[in-house]
């Protein structure tokens, strides 16, 4: 795959992460890692024990007289705004003054000596409120009217009434969809230096250090430029870190600047989970009306989700659920609307597929209904409903699908796991077997790559080469362990035709790239490769035109091969050739710049091209169940996906095996459990459980489509990879419900909710057996 | 008795003695804060992933072993006369990668990295101990180390391959192996210690006799084995445990050996400790232990804190009731013993007076008309607390039940026997209509409770499917496989 074997590291080459050899010998420094300064400080969130509640007074006292304590942080101690609202709807205070909206909520800060005591102060707090009613989930929301967090969208298509009239089948179903913490094994921490004015230097592990960067102005009352952020790496981050980040970056600077001291804020693992949002729990209620072959005529689909207290990115996650509720399949009539419900629960983020899974799901369930009701294999119905064929290309956003390829990969998919045939195997098995049971699903995912707001798909990057000829390379994106350096790097190598080894990859900082996008949404590499090779292009330029000029040759003599300069008959190692062009005064230094093309988006009218293309996935998974306990295994996983020309094979499988298990995980074992009183009880890996080893499906075979190509003109034609896979986790939901559905013939969806937990497959077998 | 108040140990390459240690000091925090060794993570701070992974090295009957544990529920003052290995320290003297990092690398075993160091600690204890593991014994081994990044498919593929980087036998906790023996055995001074602050004091007695005389005069005093309980008291709820009496290191509590017909096992042996005798002697309890908790928390957890902890949901209790185990308590010089079913009183309370402490617990071997078995049902497969545990054991002479014994966990407020359900069974003719009825009185002997793990109605459903699954198991007709494979 290599382009040239002399050079190490180039694209296309599965190059080991940038960190690894740190990683393995514990050398890798995340931001608990950094040595403090002297006389540094600890900061810790007191919380609230009610769900919802008029505040009347916090009493500090106790607090303040806490051994070790150095002071505390209140309201009334944010100097600029009291708002970290990442959209700007002012909903989301730092502390609030007057409300208590959910379980957890931060309330005050402590700041310590030690970590410790600042923990065992918080504990301190005498909290004095009314407390009102509390609603947890959506539907209970909307029972008590709660409002929308932020404005709902409607996507529509045809007319869905006239199809109802006339379909032959019509069904309607409910389906409940839970939500999934990111329990990155690092959790969330912040540590701010104060500096001279109004400067304050934020280390923290965020993925959008922008913003970060601007929240921190805004609750400090000072201007952007005083606030630097810088992440060197994150210990996972899954969307977990977008926008959350800033509630703690904005009390480790207050605090700093306050006491002109390092604070440092980390939060326990409970406190993260309780106090940080997670993905959105959903409930999406569906009316399909589809044809004698389950080819499907109109749809209708209502998606409430459990937003929280605030809008946070809710609108943006609720929109991609809409974005995604087609999956591959054409809907010729379409309704589709979201219901961003206010609910007294931690505000709900980004996480990987951002909304996106919650709609591909909700049209995998409805797949499964029209099969289970025309008593057909639910691949048929998938392929009779994928995009395709005369008009039939039209999304419910009105993008026409131009890169479709699923065709061929569900085929290649269908043959390679030997899916028809193991299907009837496993029926066979199922008839023998009393307590055992198998079932088998192959799902696909088509996924939209952009942003849906439309100008965070811009990136910077800024590469320089000292004189050594050695390559210092930054860019606007974060490291979470996806491996985007290595893939920025590698481009960077290529381009020069350089060993990646010359490249140094630096932290992230909002000093050298500003007003970056958050490395999210699977864009990272696309974007800031792109605006990496832009930088590498511009330097080329100049060092072509000084070759051109020093040696009398054609700008198409001028060649970088091999660690090598080419110029015309003249060769030259490449810090020798760059050492040149420094004393001939050549500018060794350029800021790159990206921005998507194509895309454009109108939210009122519901109609653009949000993405700028598609990727595609398919798998198919074996599982078997026990009737008696609702106990299962994963059996067997077959994997194909589509990451375009791949920039880094060996990263991108990683990528795409990571994802998957994780999408297994938020659809089996990961549940998120509310008590009456609105507290999160799952609140940590003792209580929340997230996929192990052991839960890996025995057999796993995973391979990239390695025919495809981007159609478009992204970086070396590759494609995004963080999220998409995450989808194929489906599969394993949908494996589940088939076993479940063999205690009753196949004839009855067993509409399982998720997370499918042995319980909830245990009671849906119970469920059908006793005939409904 | 002659006291000494340092904690004393060997740290990597390094001897430590360190004054004034308090009981709720981790050794996590020491590491990362104290000695600024940072390549070991806190990820949760309660057992459960493995990020703060080290070996500790410890003298036993059989020579010095090493062990992975949890740093972040692991106290300082525990760690006395050990050697603590950290991440840090694997790539020896020579600075070269070790095999377990290198085929790490070469797997692309990390993505964000922040498991990493834990998981490389993992797999160097798997490697010195299995130089050429299955992958079910990686699945085993790993229990313990969450991983939210990888999916785990590459990590699996470099620990089966290690042994091609490199052999344990060269590696140099091996053949520095006779060195640090003699290290550990020279800070061997048979002395008590006592170190800390008064209000936060650790106490380590030289051995049963001495422990039993500092709970006399320290009635108290929280006794603390593995802590992997008391761990995340201090942990998770900011609990003070001064004074507490450390008893993990007294190799006089951990026996495990055949008497007659019982098995005798010391209150401070460790799951790990017992797991050997459990696959000669109980089989029906080995796949059973290899899913309570992770391999970590199995190398410091005992059967001794399982029981004492009283919680309705231990792993231990049920299967030990159903065998028909007993405990012997002991306060100061005086023993006494009775069935383990009586020490669980009622929620939060146990049969133990001031002063006594759990000294041995006494196995009856099972005989040969005896069909046994050990369920838990939990979340997740592994690493998990049950929603319904049960030991069953039941006699079965010429076709009829002649005695049986239920014992369930997660469906009362302790561990308790299904009354009920085994008078339904006794007498009966070994068939399922036995079982049906055993399973329809089983709501007479419990109510369980619903929370987060589980549904008071999952939870009975399940204990009475398992109680079918037990029949379908044992009985002669049964022709398909009833069960999912253990791995
Ligand atoms: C990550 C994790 C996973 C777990 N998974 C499981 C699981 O799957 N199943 C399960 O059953 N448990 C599980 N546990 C809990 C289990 O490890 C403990 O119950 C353990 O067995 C307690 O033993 P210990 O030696 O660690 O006790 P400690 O924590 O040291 O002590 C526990 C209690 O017992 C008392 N005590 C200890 N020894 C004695 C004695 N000899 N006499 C009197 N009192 C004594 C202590 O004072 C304390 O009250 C898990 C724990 C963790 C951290
Ligand atoms: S930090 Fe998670 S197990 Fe220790
Ligand atoms: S590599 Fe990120 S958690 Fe394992």
């Amino acid at each position: 795959m290599k382009d040239n074997v002399s050079v190490q590291g180039t694209a296309h080459s599965d190059r080991i992460h940038d960190s690894a050899i740190k990683h393995v010998t514990g050398r890798a420094d995340y931001t608990d890692d950094i040595a403090l300064p002297t006389g540094a400080l600890h900061a810790y969130l007191g919380v609230s024990d009610v769900a919802h509640a008029t505040l009347k007074s916090i009493d500090l006292s106790a607090v303040r007289a806490a051994p070790g304590v150095v002071g505390v942080l209140t309201a009334e101690d944010v100097p600029g705004v009291n708002d970290i609202s990442p959209t700007g709807l002012n909903d989301e205070p730092v502390f609030p003054t007057d409300k208590i909206q959910f379980h957890g909520q931060p309330l005050f800060a402590v700041i310590a000596e030690t970590r410790d005591a600042a923990r065992r102060a918080a504990e301190r707090a005498q909290i004095d409120c009314d407390v009102l009613p509390h609603a947890l989930d959506p539907i209970a929301a909307q029972e008590a009217g709660y409002p929308y967090v932020t404005k709902p969208l409607k996507l529509e298509r045809g007319d869905i009434a006239p199809a109802f009239k006339t379909a032959p089948n019509r069904i309607k179903g409910r389906m409940s969809v839970g939500g999934q913490d990111h329990m990155y094994l690092e959790g969330h921490i912040a540590f701010a230096i104060p500096g001279e004015d109004d400067d304050v230097v934020v280390h923290c592990s965020t993925q959008h250090p922008s913003e970060a960067q601007h929240m921190v102005a805004h609750v400090l009352g000072v201007p952007s430029n005083a606030v630097v952020v810088n992440v060197r790496r994150m210990g996972g981050g899954f969307g977990g870190k977008e926008s959350q980040m800033n509630l703690f970056c904005a009390v480790a600077a207050i605090a700093a600047k306050k006491w002109n001291r390092a604070v440092k804020i980390r939060p326990d693992r409970d406190q993260d989970m309780t106090a940080t949002g997670k993905r959105h729990d959903f409930v999406i209620d569906y009316d399909v009306a589809f044809d004698e072959v389950g080819r499907i005529q109109a749809l209708d689909g209502s998606f409430a989700a459990r937003c929280g207290f605030s809008a946070d990115l809710s609108g943006p996650v609720t929109d991609r659920a809409l974005f995604h509720a087609d999956n591959a399949y054409f809907y010729p009539n379409v309704r589709l609307t979201s219901h961003p419900m206010k609910t007294n629960t931690v505000s709900n983020t980004a996480f990987r597929g951002f909304g996106g899974p919650q709609g591909v799901i909700a049209a995998e369930r409805i797949i499964e209904e029209i099969a289970y009701a025309t008593g057909q294999d639910p691949l048929d119905v998938r392929k009779a409903n994928f995009y395709g064929g005369e008009g039939r290309d039209l999304t419910p956003y009105h993008q026409t699908v131009e890169d479709n390829i699923l065709d061929r990969l569900v085929s290649e998919l269908e043959d390679s796991a030997e899916y028809r045939q193991r299907r009837q195997e496993i029926i066979a098995f199922n008839a023998d077997s009393p307590v055992l049971k198998k079932g088998i699903a192959l799902t696909p995912v088509k996924f939209g790559i952009s942003f849906t707001a439309t100008w965070y798909n811009q990136a910077g990057a800024l590469v320089h080469i000292y004189n050594d000829g050695s390559i210092h390379l930054n860019h606007g994106g974060t490291e979470m362990g996806q491996g985007l350096n290595t893939k920025v790097a590698q481009i960077v190598a290529e381009a020069f035709q350089v060993d990646i080894d010359r490249i140094k990859i630096t932290k992230t900082t909002t000093e050298k790239v500003p007003n970056t996008s958050a490395t999210a949404a699977s864009s990272g590499t696309d974007l800031n490769g792109m605006a990496a090779l832009d930088a590498v292009r511009q330097i080329q330029a100049r060092l072509v035109d000084f070759a051109v000029e020093t040696w009398g040759v054609a700008p198409d003599e001028v060649v970088f091969r091999a660690n090598e300069v080419h110029a015309g008959a003249q060769v030259f190692p490449f810090d020798a050739f760059i050492k040149q062009a420094y004393l001939a005064r050549i500018q060794l230094s350029a800021a790159g710049f990206y921005k998507t093309p194509k895309i454009h988006w109108d939210r009122d009218k519901g109609q653009g091209r949000p993405f700028y293309y598609f990727s595609y996935g398919a798998a198919c998974s074996e599982v078997m169940i026990d009737t008696l306990t609702g106990e299962y295994r994963v059996e067997r996983t077959d994997l194909l996906h589509d990451v375009g020309r791949s920039l880094n094979p060996a990263l991108d499988k990683g990528q795409v095996e990571g994802a998957f298990v994780q999408g297994m995980g938020w659809l089996t074992t990961e549940e998120l459990w509310w008590d009456d009183t609105g507290r999160l009880r799952t609140h940590a890996p003792s209580t929340y459980k997230i996929p192990l080893a052991s839960d890996r499906p025995r057999i796993f075979n995973v391979n990239l489509a390695d025919w495809s190509e981007n159609r478009e003109l992204t970086i070396k034609r590759s494609k995004a990879v963080g999220e998409p896979p995450f989808m194929l986790g489906i599969s394993v939901f949908e494996a589940l419900s088939m076993a479940v559905a063999s205690v009753a013939g196949y004839t009855t969806c067993p509409r399982l909710d998720a997370p499918a937990t042995p319980e909830r497959v245990l009671m849906a077998v119970t469920r059908l057996r006793d005939g409904g | 008795m002659a006291h000494r108040s340092e904690i004393r140990f060997v740290l990597n390459g390094r001897d430590v003695s360190i004054n004034d240690v308090g009981a709720s000091q981790t050794l996590l925090d020491y590491l990362r804060l104290e000695r600024r060794l940072t390549g070991t993570k806190e990820g949760c701070a309660e057992g459960d992933c493995g990020a703060c992974t080290v070996l500790v090295g410890r003298l036993t009957y059989t020579g010095l072993t090493y062990a992975p544990v949890n740093a972040c529920i692991r106290f300082l003052a525990s760690v006395d006369g050990c050697h603590v290995v950290t991440v840090e320290y694997l790539s020896g003297p020579d600075g070269r990668l070790h095999p377990v990092q290198q085929a790490m690398i070469d797997h692309h075993g990390s993505q964000c990295g922040f498991c990493t160091p834990g998981f490389v600690m993992s797999l160097y204890a798997l490697w010195m101990e299995t130089p050429e593991p299955s992958e079910a014994q990686v699945e085993t081994a790993l229990q313990g180390n969450l991983c939210r990044c990888t999916g785990y498919e590459p990590i699996i593929r470099a620990a089966v391959a290690v042994s091609r980087y490199g052999s344990p036998a060269s590696d140099h906790l091996n053949t520095e192996r006779a060195t640090v023996t003699t290290h550990l055995q020279a800070l061997q001074d048979g002395k008590r210690v006592v170190s800390g602050p008064q209000n936060n004091l650790s106490i380590l007695p030289a051995d049963v006799d001495d422990f039993a005389e500092c709970l006399l005069s320290h009635p108290d005093a929280t006794i603390v084995a593995g802590a992997t309980d008391v761990g995340l008291w201090v942990t998770k709820f900011l609990r003070s445990i001064g004074p507490a009496i450390f008893i993990g290191h007294l190799n006089d509590l951990k026996q495990v050996e055949t008497q007659g017909n019982d098995l005798l096992i010391g209150a401070g042996a460790s799951y790990t400790d017992c797991q050997d005798a459990l696959s000669r002697h109980l089989p029906h309890l080995s796949a059973y232990w290899d899913r309570i908790a992770g391999w970590q928390v199995r190398n410091m957890g005992t059967v001794g804190g399982n029981i004492a902890n009283g919680s309705p949901i231990g792993d231990t209790p049920p299967v030990l009731i159903a065998l028909g185990a007993e405990i012997t308590l002991r306060r100061g010089a005086d023993r006494r013993t009775l069935p383990l079913e009586a020490f669980f009183v009622d929620y939060g309370k146990q049969d133990r007076q001031s002063g006594e402490f759990v000294e041995t617990i006494r196995i009856p071997l099972p005989e040969p008309n005896q069909h046994h078995a050990a369920y838990k049902i939990s979340k997740r497969r592994d690493e998990d607390i049950s929603s319904v545990a049960v030991g069953i054991n039941v006699s079965v002479t010429d076709g009829v039940i002649t005695t049986c014994r239920l014992a369930f966990g997660g469906m009362a407020a302790t561990p308790k026997r299904a009354a009920a359900a085994e008078q339904a069974l006794v007498g009966q003719i070994w068939s399922e209509a036995a079982f049906d009825q055993a399973a329809a009185a089983l709501p007479q002997d419990f109510s369980p409770l619903s929370d987060w793990r589980a549904s008071s109605d999952y939870r009975m459903l399940s204990a009475q499917n398992l109680l079918r699954r037990f029949f379908l198991e044992h009985d002669a007709a049964t022709a398909a496989p009833i069960q999912l494979a253990s791995a």
